[in-house]
């Protein structure tokens, strides 16, 4: 409707005015996860290219010959492990307990390591057989979907080791909680991408 | 004079909702439960079908993703006076869009303007 | 070109990567090198001019503490609006050289510009319009008018809106660049492949990290915006009382937030292939030309949205203001403003129909097309009916809004041509779409923010801008588009395609020369812009305004003008839509005494650093100087690591200094504001 002013306030100014200041409401959760949700969409780029090209081998090794998938189950369990422990930090958090936190962040931080590790292990041995980037579209959206998955990772495990030198330092101030708990959302965001990565990227793509 | 939802009031940083022990288990266990039987329906070839493992995979990797939604980002309707979903709602229609629409394109595409020569064949086909 | 310079030693291989003085198109002998080098001069004697300008009135320091490390968006938004007004000039030269080189190169004459040269242009002149013009144009509108408006003191993150302006400020460095040191993409503004896979040399790599650069800067400002809106509204304001050009600047940052990061990714992909050598859009090894058009296009068309939706609300507050009347169907106008942002996502093929979908794929894009005209339909009724009925002054905004009304619905019909796939299989990549999308942009965008800048410019500066410049420029605009933009409709139901830089048929030029005579027309309403900022400025003190020049509705006419630093000195209370008319009816009078200290942001260098530092990288990566791309890498990382170590990053505002500037702020006209 059009209606422009309702009378709710009476004339006093006064009510025109918080004469105290509001409280602050701090967006940074909110856009954090408005960032997480963009992210979405460089993934789903991604995807795109992989549906569309995935088939594509030009006479190169194909998904079915290529794909490790014993070495894919070990990392995607590093990875759930590693949400899973980053969660057991955040409950450590939650009690004001430092040292167990930055405990279980540290686990958490290794095995994301640990699949990095294993990641560009599996790269390096699919290059070293002729399967790189450039040998087919198939593997070039291969690699980039998953390369800028780990890339994501890895850049989590560099905020983490920033994190955990100022939450060492600086202790678990209300700045440092939100950053935790915003780095704990890119960790949990990361493993999600990676349920669609194996499923669809490997588990999928060998059969298709 | 009361502020019928004034923006982010029931918030703030420090009430945001941290799970529990018991959320995490068991969003850890569903997940676990969720990878092992795709990984067993392509590793064992449980299915003939191709399209039916596919299918099934792609179903249980949305169920573990909502899983993971809910045990470890937390999201609810509550949070941040709702536009966290909103805005996870927004971005999955798009993303639905984007995928589904790219696929069907450029299937068309494929179909009606490609040439036919064997480089563009997989090779398991020739 | 690498091969030119085939015994170079290898340090200098190392230090320079692939630019050598070959690539230095000003020491050419031929015409392009004396053009290139005339303008170089003419850059930089214009550029020695205001840095010594700058020197001799010691105002380094003053730029650099009070606008380059400002997290004030108002400032910020002043830099996105100066940015679009340089880049607007660049632009439009490119426009007029292609004019001039359209209206003379028929049979015979070949013109001034070689092809290759010609190809540069066009592509610059798209890209630059785009990115860098309008982008810059309602970024810094929205910058600086909707936090004003939904009162809040600044931006939910004020230091990534000043890293979001470094970064597109650089990436236009980086496309003025391309100017002097090597050249430009001939891909045309959207880089397609497989030219942009194919041409050697910097050109396309300048475009690419260009457009990442400001891409990611755009991204960041969607995020912040978004928060800013969902988070800090002033007490009172739900959703449906807010302004509306604060709701379209709501739709567009969340349209930003899902098509830029697409953008991201598809020129990272391109980059991926001409840097690594892969093959997503390559003819061979299974690549697909194809994917690169439906990606680009999956941002570019919401893209036109995105600056379309800030502009509708730059009517929406103009109209309701010059009628004196609240906003015909507000509610309307906001289902309408998100039914086209959603619908905006589902019409991208509509650029590509004639690509080879088949008929199921072409028809449901041709329909979705067709009914993103129904809501933006809605919005022309709506500002109909505002000003049915209502007292209209007819003030330059105003003016361009009636412009824009007439032209932006010639231009709407012309694209429901266009959406009818049948049709467009005639009219594609004819010059009927190119006057098409002016006739969008120019008649929608452009004469929106002139719009927009005609009506804040007082709130930003304490002073009208003057009238009679103004409406010079305004019909130089009107007229000259017009005479610009008609032959290219006529000569595109001919058949004439774009993007030629030389015509066989000499029964074309006189449709060129008509046309050539309309950028003229433009440039002169360019120039009368210019004068009337420069003739407000040196008048500013007859043009002296209060806080309330034109009876304004909405709470950024309820402060100072200029407003101070925190905004509003009590953050309001909101009661009802139209909130600054709202409270003076209601008889508000501002209170002079009672201030508390104000909690701000302060300023930070870490912006400026970041920005300089991914110039470099950029440059680097452009030219392959490896050392400087990885060493500015490794630089941006720690400059933003070192950031995130500084927790103080905020100051209070004693209290006495909200109540100096209370009593000697500009704002004389606002009790008869509050009177009429």
């Amino acid at each position: 409707m059009n209606s422009t002013a309702v009378d709710t306030a009476g004339s006093a100014p006064s009510t025109f005015l918080c004469h105290e200041e509001p409280p602050a409401h701090n967006g940074t959760l909110l856009g954090f996860w408005i960032y997480l949700m963009s992210d979405c969409f460089i993934f789903a780029s991604l995807f795109a290219c992989y549906a569309v090209l995935g088939t594509n081998d030009a006479g190169g090794p194909s998904a079915a010959q290529i794909l490790d998938l014993p070495g894919l189950a070990v990392n995607t369990a590093l990875l759930l492990l590693s949400s899973v422990t980053f969660g057991f930090a955040m409950l450590e958090m939650a009690r004001q307990r430092k040292r167990a936190m930055l405990a279980w962040l540290a686990v958490a931080g290794l095995l994301a390591a640990g699949f990095v590790g294993l990641e560009l292990h599996e790269f390096h041995d699919m290059i070293e057989a002729g399967a790189g980037p450039d040998r087919s579209a198939f593997l070039s959206s291969f690699f980039t979907l998953v390369g800028t998955h780990g890339l994501h990772v890895s850049v989590g495990i560099l905020w983490l080791i920033v994190l955990m030198v100022q939450l060492g330092k600086f202790g678990l101030t209300e700045a440092n909680i939100r950053r935790l708990q915003c780095l704990s959302m890119f960790w949990h965001f990361l493993d999600l991408v990676w349920v669609g990565v194996f499923s669809f990227v490997y588990l999928a793509g060998v059969l298709r | 004079m009361s502020h019928p939802s004034s923006p982010g009031h029931a918030d703030d940083t420090l009430h945001v909702h941290q799970g529990s022990l018991r959320g995490y288990l068991t969003g850890f266990v569903l997940a676990a439960i969720l990878t092992i039987i795709p990984f067993w329906l392509v590793m064992g070839h449980v299915f003939d079908s191709h399209w039916l493992t596919i299918t099934l995979v792609l179903l249980l990797a949305i169920v573990q993703i909502f899983v993971h939604i809910v045990y470890f980002l937390h999201l609810d309707t509550h949070s941040e006076g709702g536009w966290n979903m909103m805005a996870f709602i927004f971005t999955i229609v798009l993303v639905v869009i984007v995928l589904g629409a790219s696929i069907w394109v450029m299937y068309n595409e494929n179909a009606n303007m490609m040439p036919m020569s064997p480089q563009y064949q997989r090779s398991g086909d020739s | 070109m690498p091969e030119a310079m085939p015994h170079r030693a290898p340090v200098w291989d190392f230090l320079f990567g692939r630019l050598t003085l070959d690539s230095l198109p000003f020491l050419k002998p031929d015409l392009e090198g004396r053009i290139v080098l005339v303008t170089l001069v003419v850059v930089a004697l214009g550029g020695v001019a205001i840095l010594g300008y700058i020197t001799k009135k010691r105002l380094w320091g003053y730029l650099w503490h009070d606008w380059f490390t400002s997290v004030d968006h108002k400032k910020l938004g002043i830099m996105y609006m100066i940015l679009g007004t340089v880049m607007l000039l660049r632009g439009f030269s490119d426009a007029i050289m292609m004019r001039a080189q359209q209206a003379y190169a028929f049979g015979p004459q070949m013109g001034y510009l070689p092809p290759e040269h010609y190809d540069q242009i066009f592509s610059a002149h798209g890209a630059i319009m785009i990115f860098f013009v309008a982008m810059a144009y309602i970024v810094g509108l929205m910058n600086y008018v909707m936090p004003l408006q939904i009162g809040a003191r600044d931006v939910a993150f004020p230091f990534l809106n000043n890293l979001s302006f470094w970064f597109t400020f650089w990436g236009a460095i980086l496309f003025m660049v391309s100017l002097f040191v090597g050249d430009f993409s001939t891909a045309g503004w959207l880089g397609y492949p497989p030219v942009s896979e194919l041409q050697q040399g910097p050109g396309v790599d300048y475009y690419i990290w260009g457009l990442q650069l400001s891409g990611v800067g755009t991204l960041l400002t969607g995020v912040n915006f978004v928060t800013t809106i969902l988070k800090m509204r002033a007490p009172g304001m739900t959703m449906m009382k807010m302004p509306v050009f604060s709701w379209t600047a709501l739709c567009t940052s969340g349209l930003i937030i899902a098509t830029f990061p697409v953008l991201t990714a598809t020129l990272l992909l391109l980059s991926l292939d001409r840097y690594l050598g892969t093959h997503f859009f390559t003819s061979g090894f299974g690549g697909n030309v194809m994917m690169y058009i439906n990606l680009i296009w999956v941002w570019g068309h919401p893209e036109v949205y995105i600056l379309i939706l800030p502009i509708f609300g730059v009517y929406s507050e103009v109209v309701p203001t010059f009628s004196g009347k609240p906003l015909f169907g507000y509610s309307s106008m906001v289902y309408a403003t998100v039914a086209i942002m959603i619908l905006s996502y589902l019409v991208w093929l509509h650029h590509f129909f004639t690509m080879g979908s088949g008929a199921d794929v072409n028809s449901f894009f041709s329909l979705t097309t067709m009914m993103i005209s129904i809501p933006t339909g809605v919005k022309i009724f709506n500002w109909l009916f505002t000003m049915y009925r209502g007292r209209v002054h007819f003030t330059v905004p105003m003016l361009w809004t009636m412009g824009f009304l007439f032209t932006f619905t010639i231009g709407g019909m012309t694209g429901v041509m266009l959406s009818v796939a049948p049709a467009d299989f005639l009219l594609h990549n004819s010059l009927f779409l190119i006057a098409h999308f002016h006739n969008v942009i120019i008649g929608g965008v452009v004469f929106g923010v002139f719009a927009a800048v005609n009506y804040w410019f007082p709130k930003a500066f304490g002073f009208k801008l003057d009238e009679s410049w103004g409406k010079a420029s305004f019909w130089f605009w009107l007229v000259g588009f017009w005479v610009a933009f008609t032959p290219l409709y006529i000569m595109g139901f001919m058949g004439v395609t774009r993007r030629l830089s030389h015509f066989d048929n000499p029964a074309l030029q006189p449709y060129f020369i008509v046309a050539a005579f309309g950028a003229l027309l433009i440039a002169l309403g360019i120039l009368a812009f210019i004068i009337q900022i420069y003739v407000s400025i040196v008048r500013r003190k007859a043009y002296a305004v209060g806080g309330d020049p034109w009876n304004g509705r909405t709470l950024e006419w309820s402060t100072s003008s200029p407003p101070p630093d925190y905004n509003f000195a009590f953050i309001p209370n909101i009661h009802a839509r139209d909130a600054w008319t709202d409270m003076k009816k209601h008889g508000y009078r501002r209170p002079l005494e009672g201030f508390h200290p104000i909690h701000m942001p302060k300023n930070t260098a870490a912006g400026a650093v970041i920005g300089v530092l991914s110039f470099l990288c950029c440059f680097g990566l452009v030219w392959y100087i490896w050392w400087l791309a990885a060493a500015s890498f490794v630089g941006i990382i720690v400059a933003a690591i070192a950031h995130t170590f500084n927790y103080h990053r905020d100051f209070h505002i004693h209290a006495e200094e909200v109540r100096e500037f209370e009593h000697t702020g500009n704002w004389q006209a606002e009790t008869q504001g509050a009177r009429a």
